[in-house]
């Protein structure tokens, strides 16, 4: 029997460069940098300054009073990008489809926002006891169970956690779950929002994370910048989407994952060079047939080169040919949403026919020679793209995306 | 006698590491010991703690011995002593 055939059929977003994913198109085609001081928390009190957070969010614009005092931030975020994927899907609460659909999310942080409040209640203020929500709230599940809830979506509805890399190993198992047959329709995704002072002073020691800006495969790149948001994206079969007269977007064809079983933070060439490879397997395609590649790109000084290194491991000569960006350039390093936004940027981007740049980007740097779209989108209709997600604890998680007229 | 700043470095990455000090001389070179870039910025975070100070991210990166750690960490005591005597002047 011939694999079952997985479409996307609704994409949704809401990051640092738009809260919706037509806005999301238009700061990616303008290269748009959403990088900026940060307001979420106190800056002076960090070493760094700039964070990529969502501009002028108010949770009342979409949610009531009640049901926001519910909602970390980072499941505001999940259930906002999952309602506009369901509304391009055509997708209404209670649809009888949703019998047999899952949810699988991605989040690295969840709630740990609220935590970090409630911890300062505990903590600092002396308080005898905390507010009773910050359970529910700080779940990573609290997402997905709110879409879950939401739209009485009753199949399998879970949140992997692989720190950069959750939303792809979502997007991975919705696809695989999908193909198999075990459920018709997936939304999977993922979601993040970071920025209280407990978590971003952890990764101030980290050194990880640029005083600057982020500027992937520059040779003046000196680190990531954390940015929150979340995407989601609707998985169904061809038949489904065919039998309901849904339009299919692009086609999700290869999923690969690996462990680079080699240090905890550092990266490693052979990790993602096997996941990459295992996810052309999957798709059942040679390396040529990419035509664009959006990296895990983060902007350190070591994953760039590191990731530039499997790229050509994997696609050979190929690799020069082929237009690499790093849309976190733009949006920041949105780590367990990373893998959705990312996709999703990609697939808006090249229905659109363009190719998101490396936003950023001053100066060449021979360890990443790689063409990575400096600067300024460019014309292009690739026909399969491929999205990177590299975690630290060296999980690795790859998919591949076919457009569909 | 209070401990020199070069034995309360040693100390810090003994300790950190889990090494004996003894093995651990301002002559030692991260790779002898070991320490990868996770270990370096637990050490860092153990300076910056037994010290006293702030340590730059582009003063740590170069840092690959016992002895340019040790001589980073008396510039940035020098420098915290200065800052100290012009806020006081």
């Amino acid at each position: 029997m011939e694999p079952r055939r997985v479409v996307i059929t609704g994409l949704g977003a809401i990051s640092a460069i738009g809260k919706n994913v037509a806005e999301l198109t238009d700061a990616l085609r303008r290269g748009a940098c959403g990088i900026r001081p940060i307001e979420l928390v106190d800056r002076t009190k960090l070493r760094f300054s700039s964070g990529a957070e969502v501009p002028g969010y108010d949770p009342a614009d979409y949610f009531d009073p009640k049901e926001a005092g519910l909602l970390d931030r980072f499941a505001q975020f999940a259930v906002i990008a999952a309602r506009e994927a369901l509304r391009q899907a055509g997708l209404e609460p209670g649809s009888p489809l949703f019998r047999r659909a899952g949810i699988v999310t991605g989040s690295c942080v969840g709630g740990q926002t609220t935590e970090d409040e409630g911890f300062v209640d505990l903590y600092l203020r002396g308080r005898p006891r905390i507010n009773p929500l910050i359970i529910p709230k700080t779940m990573a599940n609290a997402g997905a169970s709110r879409i879950s809830l939401e739209y009485g979506i009753k199949g399998p509805v879970y949140t992997i956690s692989t720190a950069c890399s959750s939303s792809n190993h979502a997007i991975g198992q919705a696809f695989w779950a999908v193909r198999s047959g075990m459920i018709d329709l997936a939304i999977a995704g993922g979601s993040e929002a970071m920025f209280s002072m407990g978590i971003l002073k952890a990764w101030e020691a980290m050194r990880v994370v640029s005083l600057d800006t982020c500027r992937p495969f520059s040779k003046d790149r000196s680190g990531l910048i954390l940015g929150e948001g979340g995407a989601m994206m609707i998985l169904e079969t061809l038949e489904s989407a065919r039998s309901r007269g849904a339009a299919p977007l692009a086609e999700v064809v290869g999923f690969g994952m690996s462990s680079d079983a080699h240090h905890l933070t550092q990266p490693s060439v052979e990790g993602p060079a096997l996941a990459m490879q295992s996810a052309l397997d999957d798709a059942g395609l040679a390396p040529e047939a990419i035509g664009y590649i959006n990296a895990h790109g983060t902007g350190t000084v070591t994953n760039d080169p590191t990731e530039t290194a499997a790229i050509r491991s994997v696609f050979g000569g190929h690799a020069a040919k082929i237009p690499v960006s790093s849309t976190k350039s733009m949006h920041g390093h949105t780590l367990g949403a990373a893998g959705a936004l990312e996709g999703v940027a990609s697939l808006a981007a090249a229905r659109e026919g363009f190719l998101p740049p490396t936003a950023n980007f001053t100066e060449p740097d021979p360890a990443c020679d790689l063409d990575v779209v400096p600067n300024a989108s460019r014309p292009g209709n690739p026909e399969f793209v491929m999205s990177n997600s590299f975690a630290f604890g060296g999980l690795n998680a790859v998919v591949v995306y076919r457009l569909l007229a | 006698m209070p401990e020199e700043v070069r034995d309360r470095v040693i100390r810090c990455i003994a300790e950190t590491q889990h090494l004996d000090p003894e093995t651990v001389t301002i002559d030692s070179t991260f790779e002898e010991l070991g320490i990868d870039s996770l270990d370096g910025i637990n050490i860092l975070f153990a300076l910056e703690t037994e010290f006293e100070i702030d340590i730059p991210d582009d003063a740590a990166q170069n840092i690959r011995t016992v002895r340019e750690m040790v001589e980073g960490v008396e510039r940035l005591l020098a420098e915290k002593v200065n800052s100290g005597a012009q806020e006081q002047s």
